[in-house]
């Protein structure tokens, strides 16, 4: 990548072998944050000793899982990850497929194998480069070109959306003071050499630059939901990002920050309609696997497929195929064309800790993700939940919200598995977005699912009530199985599922995503407490809600376990992903509250990956849910299959409790079991 | 020996090292990346390298001795072998991977057996040549040399 024409302006060379005129600074990319992952110890060292003598900072480990927990822990720890394609622990490309899904960053894969298959599955997993080893120094000095090519395109797509230019100021602002590899110095030179790019070619120049150090934007629950409150405001349809921005009115907030946000849930919503249909089955196949495929689940916008295509779920054709379906759109546009980075772009806000079910917060991070893919309201606080009351938007929101908040979510969940507010908030909520307003509690764990229900809705699939209910919590675990469980008419699920970007409107059958999702879901299996609602909410529109999609895998029994494996405070099942325990049966019967606690808490942390435990759950749920959908009567069904609300509330409490975080956003005192409206 | 003279004898040794391929051009990279901040970068790699290697070796005599060899298991080692031997510039042990791979693609015990065997002598021999490289370093640093770059 060319960031100078010329060579740089009194650009003192640091290294002598750094190539002349690709610099933009003098600096950069020293102090690029490398992590190096091999299980061989002697390259490892060789590695990094040649990354340290770029000027770079490398942290290496010799294990993918290590690797994967670093990452989380330190979400912008990083600026590029350079992995080994053959380790033991863990395929290089799933861990490729992990860190594009959970963290977006870059990642380089390397191998002693040169052969033409392997370097293609490199290319089709998303990986920015391959290294041939022995890999020489010279190869590893321009990987910088990766992370400012990769911010290019994020801006870039952040930005695609928008209806008007990017103030340059802003961009040039940005830059001036995010950039600040090495030292400030480099400042200067960096803002020079800007502006002189600026000259020669604004439209790159504004990319590398704005692109090059933009501080990530942490989509928090009340972010997300006031962004969903907004884009229901304006009509999902005529949300763009300068009114959705002016709307939110978050000061730091930029232009940039809400149309990659919306992108990407629009993606969530676009998969929820789509993926609803097979949710039931496939949350329950999605769930049953905890890892890759929830993770892949989480960013389920389209471009998750792609993503867990290559985990392997899906062949990547099929993957590309369903990404198509589940979007409704050209393929090409949302999911499959997107690389798989930038797809995994789409919707991380947080989600990578969603993901991962390492802990609430990854609940709540994934949750987010998920959130917007299913609209589970993992996190949504009551008040939230409440302000979700209107409907198709509101409902949306909710999920969205949800979703962010994988703690919340279960919090929701809890509530939401009050069928009969549900029941009001079904009915209410729906337009696309068939949110069901449930009660705050309901609300909540509609978002996630709500989607699905508001979904539900209206492909009338779903008794509404009911659907809406549980898909909050199925929906989140649609989400996950968003890939999966298309087929069914989760469609609302597919909200969940968090590949409806188009969320709740597309409900409207995305069968073909179902198919897709189906597969996809694999990831958003994770959520399986969620999305169990989903699947479920979205069987087949003959079906009540009672069981479309849930795979009945659930038993109520479960329940008890789907929070308990859930470790993660998300309670829930969502903790498909994250946790397989699959106790998804659990999370599932809680229509009432449980499959909402976990799909909140999947929604939230949507850990896709975490996902074996949502998966399960999810699964569980999904059952769980089916069982009880069976009559129209979600209250009733809905409730009394409940664990007891009283027993989800606590039992959800006492994982909040764990959580911790949970508990602060939420307050818990909205989920508190008085809320519920047994 | 004073010092030019163990001087003049490690250049010689190493020259005659890369002439007979045991070690190639990557084995430079490795004298290149030493520095002031790690003057031992060198034999701490190629320590890192013999303890893997005969961990490797270990590990595929095991697995070829097997009434059912695991010939994907088999590959593995090699490949990784490959790597970390190509890493440090043993080229002539790197050499001897290629036909391993294809002998396990083809699920060849005999074969493998045979590479095996080959694979160690050349293991064997690399790793002598470097320790020697390496005891004469230290004899050049006792008697107060610089070591010389050779390249």
């Amino acid at each position: 990548m060319n960031i100078g024409s010329g060579s740089l302006v009194g650009v003192p060379s640091s290294t002598s072998s750094w190539k002349s005129g690709d610099v933009v600074s003098d600096q950069f990319p020293v102090g690029l944050r490398v992590l190096v992952v091999d299980d061989d110890p002697t390259c490892l060292r060789i590695l990094e000793k040649m990354l340290r003598n770029c000027h770079y900072e490398v942290t290496k480990c010799n294990r993918a899982e290590i690797a994967l927990s670093l990452l989380r822990e330190n979400k912008n720890g990083f600026d590029i990850v350079i992995s080994d394609v053959h380790m033991p622990d863990m395929d290089g490309f799933k861990l490729l497929e992990h860190i594009g899904l959970e963290m977006d960053l870059p990642v380089i894969m390397m191998s002693a194998d040169d052969s033409k298959d392997v370097v293609m599955r490199g290319v089709t997993h998303g990986a920015y480069d391959y290294l041939i080893k022995p890999v020489r120094i010279e190869a590893l000095k321009n990987i910088w070109q990766h992370v400012v090519r990769k911010k290019k395109h994020d801006w870039k797509d952040n930005n695609f959306d928008q209806s008007g230019s990017m103030e340059e100021g802003d961009r040039q602002q940005k830059l001036s003071e995010d950039v600040d590899y090495s030292s400030s110095a480099n400042e200067g030179n960096w803002k020079n050499s800007k502006k002189r790019k600026e000259e020669e070619d604004e439209a790159d120049e504004r990319d590398d630059t704005s692109t090059l150090k933009k501080p990530r934007v942490v989509w928090s629950v009340e972010l997300h939901q006031q962004f969903v409150q907004a884009v229901h405001q304006l009509g999902i349809d005529k949300a763009v990002p300068k009114k959705i921005l002016e709307l939110m009115n978050v000061p730091g907030l930029t232009r940039e920050n809400v149309a990659s946000h919306l992108q990407k849930y629009r993606l969530y919503l676009r998969r929820l309609s789509g993926v609803s249909q097979h949710q039931n089955e496939l949350n329950n196949s999605f769930m049953g696997r905890p890892d890759a495929t929830f993770g892949a689940i989480s960013s389920l916008n389209g471009l998750d497929l792609q993503a867990i295509a290559a985990a392997g779920q899906i062949p990547a054709q099929s993957l590309a195929t369903l990404q198509a379906a589940a979007l409704g759109r050209s393929a090409t546009k949302s999911a499959i064309s997107m690389p798989l980075g930038d797809q995994r772009n789409l919707f991380s806000f947080e989600n990578s800790k969603l993901r991962f079910p390492e802990g609430q917060q990854q609940l709540n991070n994934s949750n987010k993700q998920i959130d917007l893919l299913h609209g589970i309201p993992t996190n949504m606080e009551p008040k939230q939940l409440a302000s979700l009351h209107h409907p198709s938007q509101s409902f949306v929101g909710m999920n969205m919200q949800v979703n962010s908040t994988t703690q919340h979510n279960n919090s929701l969940l809890m509530r939401m598995s009050q069928p009969q507010p549900r029941a009001q908030m079904l009915n209410g909520a729906n337009n696309g977005s068939q949110v069901s307003r449930l009660p705050l509690s309901m609300q909540q764990s509609l978002s996630s699912e709500g989607i699905p229900g508001a979904v539900l809705a209206q492909s009338g699939i779903v008794d509404n009530v009911r659907g809406t209910v549980y898909n909050p919590v199925s929906q989140a675990s649609s989400m996950v199985d968003f890939s999966v469980d298309q087929r069914q008419e989760l469609q609302s699920y597919n909200f969940s599922l968090g590949s409806n970007s188009s969320g709740m409107s597309t409900l409207t059958n995305r069968r073909m995503l179902h198919e897709e999702v189906n597969s996809d879901m694999k990831g958003s299996r994770g959520f399986p407490s969620n999305y169990d609602i989903f699947n479920e909410l979205h069987q087949p529109k003959s079906q009540n809600w009672g069981l479309q999609n849930v795979g009945s895998t659930f038993d109520s029994s479960h329940h008890p376990s789907i929070q308990g494996t859930q470790g993660v405070s998300s309670q829930l099942l969502l903790q498909q992903g994250i946790s397989s325990t699959h106790n998804s049966g659990q999370n599932r019967n809680d229509p009432s509250g449980k499959p909402m606690y976990s799909n909140g808490e999947e929604s939230g942390h949507s850990n896709p990956m975490g996902g074996p435990q949502l998966n399960s759950v999810g699964r569980n749920m999904l059952a769980v849910k089916a069982e009880r959908f069976p009559d129209a009567d979600y209250q009733s069904t809905f409730f009394p299959e409940q664990f007891g609300q009283d027993d989800l509330m606590s039992t959800f409490l006492k994982q909040q409790g764990s959580v911790g975080p949970v508990e602060t956003e939420f307050g818990f005192d909205g989920y508190t079991l008085d809320n519920l409206p047994v | 020996m004073e010092v030019g003279q163990l001087q003049r004898s490690f250049v010689e040794y190493m020259a005659s090292l890369f002439r007979e391929g045991f070690l190639d051009a990557q084995f430079s990279q490795l004298q290149q990346l030493q520095d002031d901040s790690n003057p031992d970068f060198v034999v701490e790699v190629v320590s890192l390298f013999f303890e893997d290697s005969e961990r490797l070796l270990n590990d595929l005599t095991m697995a070829l001795d097997q009434p059912n060899v695991e010939f994907k298991q088999v590959d593995a080692h090699v490949h990784q072998l490959k790597g970390s031997s190509s890493s440090v510039g043993a080229q002539r042990v790197k050499n001897c991977c290629v036909p391993f791979r294809i002998c396990c693609e083809e699920q060849n015990t005999e074969a493998c057996l045979r590479c095996l065997q080959q694979i160690k002598q050349e293991y064997l021999l690399v790793k002598n040549k470097l320790q020697t490289l390496f005891e004469l370093e230290q004899q050049i640093v006792a008697s107060g040399g610089a070591i010389p770059m050779v390249q």
